[in-house]
């Protein structure tokens, strides 16, 4: 059985790990998309979220923003999990054991989790609270953890990089 | 601009940052998240004026994101003047923010003139082939803009480019 850190050492060592890491270019190329990608994610959630939580746009239908804003969020989302995925192989190593990048998989996953939890018992009622003024708890409250959930991921993000050794 | 830096950093508000400094991480973090909500809400009109998306017309996803543009645009500001405050030397020496600023004052005019062709009344149907062009152009420019910013903003490029 292999340890996570002969894993992570196989899966730097392969041609396109190699690629990246050695290339002049391919790194920062990736890292610009990953966070142009990213930037575009963040920007859209964080205008549901703030929907959700009653802080901006109270007057539109949440349903027509969440409609309108998803599928692009998605496409953004896989580009930014696809150059994610190329960035971490070319230092699988180094990215499996900084503490600043697995709390932002870690928080990636439970945001994932929150958006699902939303999209299968909250988002279903909403022709109810769509323009209301008051929004129910479970709506706000959603809103509320994704928007914490994605500061956290961009602080970790950023973090990552004072940790790289 | 070293005096430039000078004075900024003699002012009150940069003295104060810089005495309650876990202030910093929070502003970066309102600052790229107005930074995303503007790429989101250009992006947004955009899908329309391209005709990807035929929802609703233009002008009424115009007036639905254009609130947001406003918001992002006062956040960024505000957070970034704040962040300049806080090392002005480091950031109006580094060549990388210079360009970040000359682009964004691009961006801002080209964003006010894009929600301008969009305003209600400006564009009589969503089908009209003159005044939709121009602002499927502007709205395309406008994207291309801030997201040069965006870049910029990350800094590494320009270095990039100087070491080919």
């Amino acid at each position: 059985m292999l340890s996570i850190k002969e894993l992570m050492g196989l899966i730097q060592s392969t041609d396109l790990a190699m690629a990246i890491s050695q290339g002049r270019g391919w790194f920062p190329a990736l890292e610009m998309i990953h966070v142009t990608a990213t930037t575009f994610v963040f920007g859209m959630i964080t205008i549901v979220d703030l929907r959700l939580v009653g802080l901006l746009a109270r007057g539109s239908a949440i349903s027509d923003l969440y409609r309108d804003v998803i599928p692009l969020t998605w496409v953004a989302f896989v580009v930014a999990a696809l150059t994610g995925g190329l960035l971490f192989m070319s230092q699988a190593v180094a990215y499996s054991a900084n503490i600043a990048f697995q709390l932002k998989l870690a928080t990636l996953a439970l945001i994932a989790l929150n958006m699902l939890a939303f999209r299968l018992f909250v988002y279903p009622g909403i022709a109810q609270w769509d323009r209301a003024a008051a929004i129910p708890l479970r709506a706000r409250l959603a809103g509320a953890i994704s928007l914490a959930g994605w500061i956290a991921v961009v602080s970790c993000a950023r973090w990552i990089a004072y940790l790289m050794i | 601009m070293v005096e430039l830096a000078a004075w900024l950093a003699s002012l009150p508000v940069g003295q104060a940052l810089r005495r309650l400094s876990w202030l910093v991480p929070w502003l970066q973090i309102i600052h790229i998240l107005a930074n995303g909500v503007i790429l989101s809400a250009v992006v947004m009109i955009d899908m329309r004026l391209w005709g990807i998306s035929r929802s609703q017309s233009s002008i009424a996803m115009a007036r639905r994101f254009q609130a947001w543009i406003w918001a992002g645009l006062v956040l960024l500001t505000v957070s970034g003047i704040a962040l300049l405050m806080y090392s002005p030397r480091r950031m109006l020496t580094d060549a990388t923010f210079q360009v970040k600023m000359a682009v964004m004052g691009v961006a801002i005019v080209a964003t006010v003139w894009l929600l301008l062709a969009l305003r209600p009344g400006r564009e009589p149907g969503a089908r009209e082939a003159g005044g939709h062009k121009l602002a499927g152009l502007l709205g395309t420019l406008t994207l291309a803009l801030w997201v040069v910013v965006t870049l910029a903003g990350r800094g590494r490029w320009i270095t990039l480019l100087l070491m080919r």
